[in-house]
């Protein structure tokens, strides 16, 4: 059984998740001297946003130049379902502060990570079907030139530098991880000296 | 030897001239600008200027922007002249805004502009400026930079005393040049002393909708009506109003306007007009004018035309005008920042008369009056006055402040700017113009709270200042600092139009309110296409209505067929981009009015009629996208009784 400090550290590395429904997960940034306003886009659990009203119309209006296809985030299903698997994670984990069942956490934890893993996967594909499967009538078209912004870092796209970086959400993700893998040491360090 | 000499001397003699010239050169310039006058006019590239100033086109019925101190034009706003352009009065949208009593009316003569105020300040929502051929008064909004609204006035023969607004912009006002019949007849010149009347009027800006309306109008007597102002701080509630022309003459006015020693300064109660309309005692004329505005959600202007005025007599109205003798055919009528004194430029005066708005109103009171004309009282001069400005300059025209106790006074004979001392009346420093100044503007100079700094000259002649371009030349202003206590030339700038008078404000009131683009889902416009799906092509009888979309870097529909000779074909044109700084132009090969200059959001229409058969090309004239060039469509004209049906589309 995990001891009470664990339990509340568990319960605040579930809510914590909540908070990927409040900011971005991912955010590119895409800067060119005639944008000297921003352009970019926020990646959400559940939305595509712009960084400014209107960006993901303006990168689709741009992209149409390099066949690139538009992005409708209706039409992302990871959109759809990635809300109820945090919604998952979130009660899967209060149900293990309330249980207080350690092996459980390995679970939750190990499941948490693969997600994860999965997630970003998923993410780099669809980076890499927009930045790959372009439109042949393009009407500019760059020899060996490919499209697919960085995961992480940045990239010079024609006259355009993209720049992808984690935001709050996947930080958020990352403490929530964190924090259950340090539960995972305390309450095996406790347990340990309590058998001594 | 002798011969050496005298090549001496002559080459001695040779060396004294050149100097004498170099000298007499380097002092020209030195009298005019001193050393480091560029460092104060240059604006980094990149970077806004403090201020922009707003400056009347004259004769080119339209207002220009430029910045300050850099003197540099970047936009003229298009407002009682047609403007191919853009389109301005010839898109099917904005051709109301300048229909009038007389019909269409597309040019005029403007001469000031008046930014908004709130608290006697100006706030930067919008700027006015009145036509002086046909009495008009437009509205331009400052969140986009169009005019947005125009509002003729009736029972006015030439709206030159115009459109200075009250200290929130309660209301605009209005005064007639020239004297007429009013209601107009047909009469002889020569009766003018008997038939011939002035109008003063004031416009209504309603606080909500921003919306002008005239609310009431005064019959004054016939005198030429000049400029105004209106009180502010103790003497809000009042409006000012010169008048030259007491003579009352109707021919030669150069002689006989100019007999009086003294025309007036007409002093107009108009919290008291309130009161009397309030009380009913108006008498309603029938008067025909337009009020034009752009109704925002359907892009589209419309044109109301009114039928009746409000009209008061002060004959039998105590207590609503009063007059104060001004030397000499006063021309600006101007208050300084406290509300207090009145500065009045008799333009064939030797001295300028500062009357006091408190001894004004002890005057009344205590009835220290000199006649009177139609039952409003003439006040007696030295009753009013608060004090003389000795030796101000010839012709002394307009008075603006810089809100540290002095005054600035243009005067057009001496050609000069005359800086003085509110209170002793002191000359304190005076700056010669290139040539003959007519206004001069201080940012925020008219109002309770002057932003300073600089005062612009807005000058009537410019003969050697600039490269000669035959006999017509350009029109310019100067850029002069005040911010030290002797003024300093700084900067010579061509302008469009004549400058009659411009108001200038801080950058940073106009980029906080600036429009980016017009929302599509926001586009009200009776013909817009909101997507490319829905554009088309319609024919009723020989009327066809295109529905046209722009985008990057195509329009929809690009091929139209089935269009016959003699069609009215209209050409809706909905820009569907929602960028900032993304406008589609639309022009038709030999169109008989004008392009269109579209804006993100926007819907505009342009007429063209078929006239012959063949193949006629359109395209996009406002370079958008790298694939601007590619943007262009055909129209397929057929014989008015082929068959070739109506298809139209884009990439199929």
């Amino acid at each position: 059984m995990m001891k009470k400090k664990s339990k509340i550290l568990i319960v605040i590395a579930s809510l914590l998740l909540l908070l990927t429904f409040l900011f971005p997960l991912w955010k590119i940034d895409l800067q060119a001297p005639q944008y000297p306003e921003g352009l970019g886009l926020n990646i959400w659990v559940n939305q595509i946003t712009g960084l400014n009203e209107n960006d993901v119309d303006r990168i689709n209006g741009l992209n149409h130049y390099i066949g690139m296809k538009a992005i409708t985030p209706d039409d992302i299903p990871e959109l759809q379902y990635m809300p109820y698997i945090i919604v998952f994670m979130v009660l899967f984990g209060l149900t293990i502060a309330f249980t207080g069942k350690r092996k459980l956490l390995y679970v939750w934890l190990g499941l948490f990570v693969v997600l994860a893993i999965i997630g970003l996967y998923d993410f780099y594909m669809w980076g890499y079907d927009y930045g790959h499967n372009l439109n042949p009538d393009a009407p500019i078209k760059v020899p060996g030139m490919t499209y697919q912004p960085p995961l992480f870092g940045s990239k010079q796209l024609l006259n355009i530098n993209a720049v992808s970086l984690p935001y709050i959400g996947s930080i958020v993700i990352l403490i929530s991880i964190l924090i259950s893998i340090f539960t995972l040491f305390l309450d095996r360090t406790k347990t340990v000296k309590a058998k001594v | 030897m002798k011969n050496l000499l005298k090549n001496k001397f002559v080459i001695s003699a040779a060396i004294l001239i050149v100097a004498g010239m170099i000298y007499t050169g380097c002092e020209n310039v030195k009298e005019s600008v001193s050393g480091d006058a560029s460092s104060h006019v240059y604006v980094a590239p990149g970077s806004y200027d403090e201020f922009y100033a707003f400056m009347s086109g004259g004769f080119s019925g339209q207002l220009a922007v430029y910045g300050l101190p850099s003197g540099r034009l970047f936009r003229t706003i298009s407002v009682f002249s047609q403007n191919p352009e853009k389109g301005y009065g010839y898109s099917e949208e904005t051709k109301p805004m300048l229909m009038t009593s007389y019909g269409f009316v597309p040019w005029d003569d403007a001469h000031h502009p008046e930014l908004s105020m709130t608290d006697g300040v100006p706030d930067g929502r919008y700027i006015f400026i009145n036509g002086n051929n046909t009495p008009r008064i437009a509205k331009i909004d400052l969140k986009e930079f169009e005019t947005t609204e125009i509002i003729e006035i009736p029972n006015s023969a030439g709206n030159h005393g115009s459109p200075f607004v009250t200290e929130n912009t309660e209301y605009i006002v209005a005064a007639t040049r020239f004297s007429i019949p009013i209601p107009n007849k047909d009469v002889a010149i020569s009766s003018y002393k008997e038939n011939f009347k002035g109008t003063i009027s004031f416009i209504k800006l309603d606080k909500e909708s921003g919306k002008m309306s005239l609310a009431f109008q005064i019959l004054v007597p016939g005198f030429n009506y000049d400029l105004a102002h209106a009180g502010k701080g103790p003497s809000h509630g009042w409006a000012f109003f010169t008048c030259y022309n007491s003579e009352q003459a109707n021919t030669l006015l150069e002689i006989n306007a100019s007999k009086n020693d003294k025309d007036f300064v007409a002093a107009v109660n108009w919290q008291l007009a309130e009161k009397f309309i309030a009380e009913g005692k108006y008498t309603t004329m029938k008067s025909r004018y337009f009020h034009n505005y752009m109704d925002e959600s359907e892009q589209t202007a419309k044109s109301e035309e009114m039928t009746e005025v409000k009209v008061l007599n002060p004959e039998n109205l105590p207590g609503l005008i009063y007059y104060l003798p001004t030397p000499k055919s006063p021309h600006g009528v101007d208050v300084d920042p406290s509300g207090e004194y009145i500065v009045a430029g008799g333009k064939l005066a030797s001295l300028l008369p500062v009357h006091s708005f408190s001894r004004f109103l002890k005057a009344v009171e205590e009835k220290k009056f000199d006649g009177a004309i139609n039952n409003i009282p003439i006040l007696q001069y030295d009753a009013v006055i608060a004090g003389e400005v000795k030796n101000p300059g010839l012709g002394p025209l307009h008075t603006e402040f810089d809100g540290q106790g002095y005054a600035y006074t243009s005067a057009f004979i001496s050609s000069e700017i005359v800086k003085w001392k509110i209170g002793t009346w002191e000359v304190v420093d005076r700056i010669p113009t290139y040539y003959s100044i007519g206004h001069l503007s201080i940012p925020g100079g008219d109002s309770k709270k002057p932003f300073g700094k600089y005062v612009i000259a807005l000058n009537k002649i410019t003969k050697d200042r600039y490269l000669p371009t035959g006999p017509e030349l350009t029109q310019s202003a100067q850029l002069i600092d005040i911010s030290g206590e002797k003024m300093k030339l700084l900067l010579d700038f061509p302008t469009v139009g004549e400058p009659h008078y411009a108001q200038a404000l801080p950058a940073d009131m106009l980029v906080k309110n600036s429009k980016k683009f017009y929302k599509i889902e926001d586009n009200k416009n009776r013909y817009v296409t909101k997507s490319e799906k829905d554009a088309r092509v319609e024919r009723s009888g020989n009327v066809v209505h295109v529905y046209l979309t722009a985008i990057r870097s195509h329009f929809a529909p690009d091929n139209i067929e089935g269009i016959r000779t003699g069609d009215d074909v209209y050409f809706h044109v909905t820009n569907l981009e929602q960028d900032w700084d993304i406008p589609h132009g639309f022009a038709v090969k030999g169109a008989n009015n004008s392009e269109l200059l579209v804006m993100p959001g926007e819907t505009r229409t342009l007429h063209w009629k078929a006239k012959d058969e063949g193949i006629v090309p359109f395209y996009c004239t406002d370079f958008c996208s790298a694939l601007h060039q590619e943007m262009s469509g055909y129209i397929r004209v057929s014989s008015a009784n082929s068959n070739v049906p109506v298809t139209f589309g884009t990439g199929n």
